[in-house]
């Protein structure tokens, strides 16, 4: 199966291991992986604080970079941002650019329901040593509906042991919210708070998750608490054989 | 505007905290252990909301349809446009009833219209009967929370609360609290000359009213003074008698984990004969205040669907950090922050949509659907196009917007400036992120670079 990578600018340029990861694990499952450089920003930042028009500029781009790939399945390593592009037959008004983006959701995926739901896999042939805990990022669990998917994947890996936060933890938002972290950081932390608290109390070696940008969140505290907890992009896990 | 803040403060008021953490957290049990017990949840999810949903496309229609049942049954029923039409509607139904003391149900609208405020200018005195209102009234405060009003005290907080103004033993045993207050309010009920109560639901077809509750406050509110005046938002009527069905296996589980009220009165019109109970008079208030406003379009027009139920409130990782009074606005949490800008302009309330992550466990919890983050990100979208450019804040923030926005629509200057940031360490000023979080700094190398660097030709690695 042809796919193009979604890479995503924050995996790209802060978490390219995530992004590596990927187009390992997908070549792994026999998946032939292509990358269009010209790909940049999904326009999130500009669509959730209210600049539209900056937004629809960079989805017609990326509907346009997309189109043009011939791909079987557009796959990202990001629930976020794959949630952004189906989110943006409602963010386009022209009919003829949101039936484009509608065709183009219908054929792009987070990574873990593109391997678990798309491919049929559940063992990606990982091996990690280590207790791991999964943080639901929000808009690959509520937009996107992934919940199993991630966990069926990481129950495969050889050496791994997941350890589930109580229900009320798991799925409870990190804080981030884009720019949200920045615009009232004190409430944005005060959430943060009460995950990593519940990380912590779980006992494990990292904490894994489907977006940099939640990691970025949660590893940021972690490491300003001198945790040992590490946090890991469920592509670094699946990637990862030793 | 005063969010940031007042949610700083919050967020030092460890009681606060803790009396948040507690009650949202078990209001949130309590709902998922009643939901569980419903077969088709997400049928009747979808059941109820459709039934807005027409309503709200014919909401001229099924007012003038209840008003008519409702007359028809004897009550009277007023329209108000606004806030201070509804408080003058019913300052004068209680001057003219020679009203000095009028007990009052919980209502959220009232709250919408400072009608306390307003009648107390007039010399009338509003009480307060719902226990949580009515503590929230004595501690001079206003509700932090549209089911629980004091959800932000704790039990030792009431009980020095009573102690000061009812002159009671300080305790915190719940059934000494409610006690007192129950003795403290029959008298009270005893002397009011009218009874003022909102509206869960009004049916069109028959001109019924129906409120649920859990301490019998409002049967006593609405039946033991001879007038009743209730108040409602013009959202709340629904077609059918019928249609209670669906609303009433929705809204208690959702509000607060019941499978049912301890109460549901449904009052259709004054009493009939003289040996009856109920009022003589009934008057119904018909509130608009910005309402059909919302109509205009589909996004917008969702947020009328709110039964109130206060779940989206509990869920929202925000309003369990910061409470309901940071919000500054009489609706708080997720619902507020859609429902306050819409009702009262953008203008004071342009901060509220940004008051959250977009996490979206309101939409999931929703007992009728509201997508909330949509209505949230519609609004920012309106708060950007009206302020125009004015003010610092805004022109950096419209200023680094573009600039993100160029940038990004060039992969090669997109590379180039990244690579530079890269090699010179520049790091982003975030002093909001750094001062409790770590950065993480670019990858030395990134994933573009990976991919030239060999790993577009190393396919089966």
């Amino acid at each position: 199966m042809r796919v193009s990578l979604f890479v995503t600018c924050l995996a790209d340029q802060l978490w390219p291991a995530a992004a590596v990861g990927a187009v390992r694990v997908l070549r792994r499952v026999g998946c032939d992986v292509q990358f269009d450089e010209r790909q940049t920003c999904c326009g999130q930042p500009a669509f959730n604080t209210g600049y539209r028009p900056d937004a629809c500029a960079l989805a017609r781009r990326l509907i346009e970079i997309f189109e043009s790939s011939g791909a079987d399945a557009i796959v990202s390593p990001s629930g976020s941002c794959t949630a952004m592009l189906h989110h943006y037959e409602q963010l386009l008004e022209d009919a003829g650019w949101r039936a484009r983006a509608r065709a183009l959701a219908e054929r792009t995926y987070e990574l873990s329901s593109f391997l678990v739901n798309r491919l049929g896999v559940d063992d990606v042939g990982a091996s990690f040593a280590g207790r791991l805990t999964w943080h639901d990022a929000c808009h690959g669990l509520r937009d996107l509906k992934i919940r199993e998917e991630p966990r069926r994947l990481l129950h495969h890996v050889r050496g791994a042991e997941l350890v589930e936060l109580p229900p009320a933890s798991a799925e409870t938002c990190c804080g981030f919210g884009g720019t949200f972290s920045v615009k009232y950081p004190e409430i944005s932390v005060a959430i943060l708070d009460e995950k990593v608290d519940a990380i912590d109390r779980a006992g494990v070696d990292a904490v894994v998750s489907g977006d940099a940008s939640c990691l970025m969140q949660i590893g940021g505290r972690l490491s300003r608490r001198r945790s040992l907890v590490r946090a890991l992009h469920l592509a670094e896990v699946l990637a990862s054989t030793t | 505007m005063t969010f940031d803040r007042d949610a700083r403060t919050a967020l030092a008021d460890g009681q606060l905290r803790g009396a948040l953490r507690h009650a949202t957290t078990l209001f949130g049990e309590r709902r998922r252990a009643a939901i569980a017990e419903v077969p088709d949840w997400e049928g009747a999810r979808d059941r109820a909301r459709a039934i807005k949903d027409e309503t709200l496309l014919r909401l001229d229609r099924y007012l003038e349809q209840f008003a008519a049942n409702a007359e028809r049954a004897g009550a009277r029923v007023h329209w108000a446009r606004d806030a201070a039409e509804a408080c003058e509607i019913i300052a004068r139904i209680a001057e003219r009833r020679g009203a000095r003391t009028i007990v009052k149900s919980k209502s959220m609208a009232s709250e919408e219209i400072h009608l306390n405020a307003a009648l107390a200018r007039r010399g009338i005195e509003p009480v307060e009967t719902d226990l949580g209102e009515y503590i929230v009234q004595l501690a001079g405060e206003t509700p932090s929370h549209i089911v629980a009003p004091a959800i932000h005290k704790t039990r030792a907080q009431i009980g020095a609360l009573f102690a000061e103004k009812l002159g009671t033993e300080p305790s915190d045993d719940i059934a000494t609290l409610a006690a007192a207050a129950r003795q403290a309010l029959r008298r009270r009920f005893a002397e009011a000359d009218l009874g003022v109560s909102g509206v869960n639901f009004a049916v069109a077809e028959t001109g019924t009213i129906l409120i649920l509750e859990n301490e019998g406050n409002a049967r006593l509110t609405t039946s033991l003074p001879r007038t009743h005046v209730a108040l409602m938002g013009i959202e709340k009527v629904i077609p059918r008698f019928a249609d209670l069905e669906v609303f009433l296996r929705l809204l208690p589980r959702s509000g607060t984990g019941q499978a049912l009220t301890a109460y549901q009165s449904l009052l259709t019109g004054t009493k009939r004969q003289p040996a009856d109970e109920g009022p003589e008079e009934l008057h119904i208030v018909l509130l608009d205040n910005g309402r059909s406003r919302m109509l205009a379009s589909p996004v917008t027009r969702q947020t009328l669907a709110c039964i109130r139920c206060g779940a989206c409130l509990n869920a929202c990782p925000v309003y369990r950090q910061i409470g309901g009074h940071a919000y500054g606005s009489v609706y708080p949490g997720p619902i507020g922050a859609v429902l306050t800008p819409q009702l009262l302009g953008m203008g004071e309330s342009a901060d509220l949509p940004y008051a959250s992550s977009l996490c979206g466990a309101c939409r999931d919890v929703c007992p009728v659907k509201i997508d909330i983050p949509a209505v949230l990100l519609h609004l920012r979208a309106q708060a950007v196009a009206r302020r125009g450019s004015t003010g610092t804040g805004t022109l950096l923030e419209r200023l680094a917007f573009s600039s993100y926005a160029a940038v990004m629509a060039r992969p090669r200057l997109f590379e180039w400036v990244m690579r530079w940031a890269r090699r010179l360490h520049i790091v982003p000023p975030l002093g909001a992120w750094t001062k409790w979080r770590d950065l993480r700094p670019l990858a030395p190398r990134s994933f573009r670079d990976e991919w030239r660097a060999g790993l577009r030709d190393t396919a089966g690695s």
